[in-house]
């Protein structure tokens, strides 16, 4: 029902307005001082070297692929861990098995280097 | 509760188009990420509102979260410095885009027309119970079971697939 | 998940906790060597499997429908695996991408072709599907410092992603449609009530999604670029096994909706003009083109056009044709990209004409070679030949003699290009001395092209079994 999820919507509500409220707050009400000193990066200590963008490794990239996959293997989980007690035995077997399968993969990223940096 | 449902839906359809404009529409390639997040939030109440709770954790947690993550080191990886190159002209790309798209609008269009008596599935569950984690659960363990198992096979190539294709100093003697 | 079901599923059962083994031992060992020796071996058991008659029926609760049907189709899939495997080892060396991954990856696609064989819900067919595509994908693009390579895969993958996306939206809209997403319950539900336009909707959809995996015309542009750029041997299974598949996931398709299709002239209209285009367009196409890769690639889209128009005849001989082409042209293809891979790695002659004198260095690679391509064409006594002309009697039978008619016409184009090939190896002289010196002839070819002969020669034998595997495949 629509209705069970009203708080949690006013509260997304009231979030979004606090947010809004307490940064438009600072906008308005606080003292300006635009000096140069003021707005750079970095107001005392490090002088800003070159874009704030570079490339990033491919290695990343990878970290994120293998989040994804094994984020996937949980989102399974989540069904099965909420209706746990109703199934039983006979719900742990599949998921066990199918966390079983899943262990090779594990497995294989370990021995191949997969979660190493270099 | 009729008229609460509507605001909801009006206000989250319009976070979803604002989304999606925002996405294709914005040069800064970080502020499409972005925008898509927004987009993929507001899907997910929609989900909510349509009482699909689970695809709607899914919706979030998969998607907003781990796909946006890929979405952004993709981002990076490219490093597209001059977001003007990608300023594309009118061509004839372009042009198709729009025809496809029409299409697909007026595609949209005639199936909101039809009247289909689409069958009806003899269920004991109400709408909300069917999409409750737990009956998916359910289903998932019994009647899907096979699918569901296999799946693992699909994850289990996709990490050897990742490793293969993007490990850095992957050789064959190591 | 009962022991009957894993034994009756027993291949795809046996398949799976291979494919575990695999990835552990490639792991553990970290030996290519050893890889592809399980891999072969696990090949080996599957192909032993499939001779024997095995007990038929639905298994996991209708999930999977075991029968002589998938039965053949897993003979095809499995057999392509071990000749591609078997082929690859020197091509991946010589690349210095001899990854024992590519063993696994490969058997991991035969997986999902098996599963789409066998499958008897939608869900299985779709995840068979993606399972076989993956792989593919991963298979176009392992040699990653080759940038036409990763060009090759990118392609696939974004074009695959796309298809499989309108396959998934047809499956979503029959269900829709007929509130089931077990085949025969929809067949059972279109026997009983009449197809909507929602339905019609779905089911093209799907089509696409299969078009796009055999790469009919319109859905084959993608084709070419992604055969060239691909390791060869990887083309081999692209362009054979996983055709195949899609072409058996698509006879199941098309026989639990056959109560919509039967004697309905816009599907018979929609399905015999893609047909046409296919082979004509693929045919001319390949024509022009001296780059043996991508004048196979061509031919690859003409001759799914030829399999189509036995799907179009919509009779239990049309699709055993099928069936049995699948199979015939597996192994002249696999063989013919096995001797393009075979040259290609010692030096990089591409085109037809760096085949000139073949024959007077290498009788008999340049024999094996020939003898794919008659077959190929479709000329007597090879197996090609007895294919084709199952596949076009079947036309003729169903009443649709015309169709027939134009698939002759295009083979007789098609006899151009293949016999170029011939030409050249036999008729000219080499460009250079030793041109071909330190190729090796992989005995794998020799088995290959036997069997073309052989299907050829004495085909009544596969034919029983394709014919057969029709006969039990739906009627339960």
């Amino acid at each position: 029902m629509i209705e069970s999820y009203l708080p949690i919507f006013i509260q997304i509500g009231i979030a979004i307005l606090l947010g809004l409220l307490l940064s438009g707050l600072g906008i308005f009400i606080g003292v300006k001082r635009r000096t140069k000193q003021k707005l750079t990066s970095y107001e005392s200590g490090l002088e800003p070297v070159g874009a704030a963008k570079h490339r990033v490794s491919v290695k990343y990239y990878l970290v994120a692929m293998l989040f994804i996959i094994f984020d996937i293997e949980v989102i399974f989980m989540y069904p099965w861990a909420v209706s746990f007690r109703e199934l039983g035995v006979s719900g742990l077997i599949p998921m066990l098995t199918f966390g079983l399968l899943l262990l090779a993969g594990y497995y294989y990223i370990l021995r191949k280097g997969g979660l190493e940096w270099d | 509760m009729e008229t609460v449902s509507f605001i909801l839906f009006s206000f989250l359809g319009a976070l979803v188009m604002v989304g999606s404009i925002g996405t294709v529409w914005s040069r800064n390639p970080v502020t499409s990420a972005l925008f898509l997040v927004l987009n993929f939030f507001a899907l997910g109440g929609i989900y909510l509102l349509l009482e699909a709770q689970f695809i709607a954790v899914v919706q979030v947690i998969v998607y907003a979260g781990a796909i946006m993550v890929l979405f952004l080191f993709t981002i990076m990886l490219l490093n597209l410095d001059d977001e003007q190159a990608l300023k594309e002209k009118f061509d004839l790309q372009k042009g198709f885009g729009i025809l496809l798209g029409g299409v697909l609008l007026v595609e949209v269009l005639y199936i909101l027309g039809l009247k289909i008596n689409l069958p009806q599935k003899s269920t004991t569950l109400t709408p909300v119970e069917i999409g409750e984690a737990k009956n998916i659960g359910r289903e998932l363990i019994t009647n899907f079971l096979f699918p569901f198992e296999i799946v693992s096979i699909l994850l289990l190539l996709a990490v050897v697939g990742a490793i293969v294709l993007a490990k850095k100093n992957f050789s064959p003697n190591t | 998940m009962a022991l009957h079901d894993l034994l009756l599923a027993l291949p795809i059962t046996f398949a799976t906790l291979w494919t575990i083994l695999l990835i552990v031992v490639e792991a553990t060992a970290k030996r290519a060597q050893l890889t592809f020796s399980l891999t072969s071996v696990g090949f080996l058991i599957l192909i032993t499997m499939m001779l024997f008659p095995s007990e038929q029926g639905y298994a996991f609760g209708e999930m999977l429908r075991l029968s002589p049907y998938s039965q053949f189709a897993n003979f095809v899939f499995a057999l392509s695996g071990l000749l591609v495997i078997t082929l690859s080892q020197s091509y991946l060396a010589k690349e210095n991408i001899h990854f024992g991954e590519y063993y696994i990856i490969v058997f991991i696609a035969t997986l999902g072709m098996m599963l789409m064989a066998s499958a008897a819900h939608m869900v299985v067919l779709f995840i068979g599907l993606e399972i076989m595509s993956i792989a593919l994908y991963v298979l176009a693009g392992i040699m990653r410092k080759d940038l036409r390579a990763n060009e090759a895969a990118m392609k696939y993958f974004l074009l695959g992603a796309f298809s499989s996306g309108f396959f998934l939206y047809g499956i979503s809209l029959i269900y829709g449609a007929t509130g089931e997403m077990t085949l025969f319950k929809i067949g059972i539900y279109l026997q009983e009530n009449s197809a909507t336009s929602l339905f019609w909707i779905g089911l093209s959809l799907m089509m696409v999604g299969f078009l796009f995996k055999i790469s009919a015309v319109p859905f084959h542009q993608w084709t070419p670029d992604v055969y060239e750029g691909s390791p060869t041997p990887s083309t081999a299974l692209m362009s054979t096994a996983s055709k195949a598949a899609a072409f058996t996931a698509l006879i199941t398709v098309v026989l639990n909706v056959s109560s919509q299709t039967e004697n309905n002239s816009n599907w018979i209209f929609a399905l015999s003009t893609i047909a046409v285009l296919t082979m004509v367009v693929g045919n001319i196409a390949a024509l022009s083109q001296d780059n043996l890769k991508r004048m196979l690639a061509f031919s690859s889209i003409a001759h799914a056009g030829y399999m189509l128009v036995g799907i179009v005849a919509g009779s239990d001989a049309g699709y055993s044709a099928v069936l049995y082409y699948a199979l015939v042209y597996s192994l002249m293809n696999i063989g013919a990209f096995g001797v393009i891979a075979l040259i290609e790695q010692q030096r990089e002659l591409t085109s037809a004409s760096d085949y000139a004198g073949l024959f007077k260095e290498k009788p008999l690679l340049a024999g094996v070679m020939a003898l794919f391509m008659l077959s190929l064409t479709g000329i007597p006594p090879f197996g090609g030949f007895i294919g084709k002309y199952k596949l076009f009697a079947a036309a003729v039978e169903s009443g649709l003699s015309w169709l027939a008619v134009v698939g002759v016409l295009a083979s007789a184009v098609s006899a151009y290009y293949y016999l170029r090939v011939v030409v050249f190896m036999f008729m000219r002289e080499p460009q250079a001395e030793n041109q071909f010196e330190g190729v090796v002839l992989n005995p794998t070819l020799v088995l290959i092209a036997l069997l073309v002969f052989l299907l050829g020669i004495f085909p009544t034998g596969m034919l029983r079994f394709a014919g057969e595997a029709m006969k039990f495949a739906f009627n339960m």
